[in-house]
């Protein structure tokens, strides 16, 4: 039982830290990545080509007239041959532009309103369900509605992506907040935070993730009210992928619409891909992360 | 093989001569317990007649019944006891977290921070962000802020961690970020619940003599929440030991086993023993 030890103690403890830590990662990341990305593209190769076979075998059965149920090798040269003319990039240019402009406008008025309702109890206890109400309706139904009070305009195509989106915004931040850990609350008052040095440094970083759902929800909406707000409300001489869409069906083009149909499903992945991977840096800076799953 | 004497002992030399003193005040070398600047030798804490009820009516909880404790600066106090016996109570209203229902809590004005069993540092920020939050909130100006919170990781040898994330370190390392924290808030009182309850007996082993130093560096004064009898004889002056609802203080073991002391040596053994069989007395007492 000697106690002459005196200078193991800070050896072990930092043999002890080295041991828990493991071997540390190196610098053959940039390979892990692309290796990593590589492992994550067969599958979705697999798949495309897998949904490609299927309407090729639909498409060869001759269960409707090939005229109303084009084929692959219609419709992607038909997307080929569109995708060189600027009217399409027009058509995205304009829907890209609405879509991030409601985007953000119900960004600020679902945030605005989230940490609202968040804080002040006898205005969650009024309007809480009444988001959850709004966030459940089908946003089509507020066109006519839209279209009477606003007139065919943009306006009136803003209006539903706002009411589209800004509920599920509000209820992420909300539901963030509910969801601060009551210990780091505990923590952070031990250390003097209050009030809005509570907020800006526990209560919102600790809502980001769930908050960063809620804006991946609230952007499907966005984006599906827009869609159907840009084939209800025509506005005469802009040209949007809706007005494309419109005027296939007018026209009976069906290979046509079909290409403009997968423009609006790339470009959604597209953008949900972007909050999902704001999602996994989150979440991985956090250690929340599970195992790398390729997206 | 220790010295035994009255009322304040002497620094701890190198080499390991120790002191002890069986009668009041500390056994750890105390610029502390001489006073240490702050409130002219007036306890660091007291607790008088002090009853907490949780709830009301026929619900309501009696947690913690007519308490009376007072530590001294400097001064390591452990409590132990069964479930029920109010520990965390004490603790949340020695913070002011909580105020009590009767009886009163002073601190004299003395800086209290509380650590966890849990290390709760904030996930989003690395450790030495999670250090120097603290001291921004303390009001610590920019400039200083970066070379404190080095100093501090240093302090609990975690110098060249500062950048993990919280996730990144084991459940040792956090806890010492968090005292690290604790520490940057510049307490005087440092108030303990069970923080080393999750980790294994090698790291706890280690981190109380972290802890050790830490205190007699600092000249802090430590109420210290534990189930562990061994751990308790191992870190503190003076052991409370509390009966289940209500809490009451049922006995106070002081410990007169010089410093340093080691968690498998005969005499924190038999520390150990000692409140096991209080503890054992008081459960039996719960059979209804």
């Amino acid at each position: 039982m000697s106690a002459e030890t005196t200078s193991t103690p800070v050896a072990s403890l930092a043999g002890l830290d080295n041991l828990e830590l493991g071997p540390q990662p190196g610098r053959e990341f940039l390979r892990g990545n692309s290796a990593k990305l590589l492992g994550g593209l067969w599958p979705k190769v697999l798949a495309i080509v897998i949904v490609l076979g299927i309407w090729e075998l639909v498409y060869l059965s001759n269960y409707k007239p090939h005229d109303i149920f084009p084929g692959p090798a219609t419709v992607l040269p038909n997307l080929w041959h569109q995708a060189q003319h600027y009217q399409l990039w027009q058509a995205i240019g304009t829907t890209l532009r609405r879509a991030v402009l409601g985007f953000a406008l119900a960004l600020v008025i679902g945030s605005v309103i989230g940490a609202l309702v968040s804080r002040i109890k006898p205005l969650r206890a009024a309007i809480g369900s009444l988001i959850t109400g709004l966030q459940t309706m089908p946003s089509i139904a507020w066109f006519p509605f839209a279209i009477i009070f606003f007139g065919l305009n943009n306006s009136a195509i803003m209006f539903v992506i706002v009411l589209g989106a800004a509920p599920s915004i509000a209820n992420g931040l909300i539901a963030g907040v509910d969801y601060t850990p009551p210990l780091l609350l505990r923590a952070g008052k031990t250390m003097g935070l209050r009030g809005i040095a509570l907020y800006r440094h526990l209560i919102l970083p600790a809502s980001l993730p769930t908050f960063v759902a809620g804006l991946k929800q609230g952007w499907a909406f966005a984006w599906r009210s827009l869609m159907a707000g840009e084939l209800l409300v025509i506005i005469a001489g802009s040209s949007s992928i809706g007005v494309l869409l419109s005027n296939d069906q007018n026209q009976a083009d069906m290979a046509s619409a079909m290409s403009i149909m997968i423009v609006i499903l790339v470009l959604g992945i597209a953008v949900d891909a972007l909050f999902g991977g704001l999602d996994r840096t989150i979440r991985r800076r956090r250690g929340l992360a599970g195992p790398a799953v390729g997206t | 093989m220790s010295v035994t004497q009255r009322g304040f002992t002497a620094p701890r030399a190198p080499g390991g001569v120790r002191s002890v003193e069986q009668s009041s005040g500390s056994s750890r070398p105390s610029a502390r317990a001489a006073g240490a600047g702050s409130a002219a030798g007036g306890p660091a804490i007291e607790l008088t007649g002090v009853s907490k009820v949780y709830g009301k009516g026929r619900t309501s909880l009696l947690a913690l019944d007519n308490v009376s404790l007072s530590v001294a600066e400097g001064e390591f106090v452990c409590l132990i006891g069964a479930s029920g016996c109010g520990k965390s109570t004490m603790l949340s209203l020695v913070a002011g977290l909580d105020t009590p229902t009767s009886g009163q809590v002073c601190t004299g004005g003395r800086r209290v921070t509380l650590i966890f069993q849990e290390p709760a540092l904030f996930p989003w920020l690395t450790a030495a962000r999670n250090v120097e939050l603290a001291l921004r909130t303390r009001g610590v100006p920019k400039q200083q802020r970066r070379s404190r919170t080095a100093e501090l990781l240093e302090a609990v040898h975690l110098d060249g961690f500062g950048g993990k994330r919280p996730h990144e370190l084991s459940g040792g390392m956090r806890q010492r970020v968090a005292m690290a924290r604790a520490l940057a808030q510049d307490a005087d009182v440092l108030l303990m619940d069970e923080p080393f309850g999750a980790l294994d007996a090698m790291t706890r082993d280690l981190l109380h003599e972290e802890l050790d130093r830490i205190c007699t560096e600092r000249a802090l004064t430590v109420l210290f929440v534990t189930h562990n009898v061994r751990e308790a004889g191992r870190l503190g002056d003076r052991v409370i030991v509390l009966s289940s609802r209500p809490g009451r203080v049922i006995e106070e073991v002081k410990v007169g086993v010089p410093h340093p002391r080691r968690i498998d040596s005969p005499e924190i053994a038999e520390v150990g023993a000692h409140l096991t069989s209080l503890l054992r007395e008081e459960m039996a007492s719960h059979v209804r």
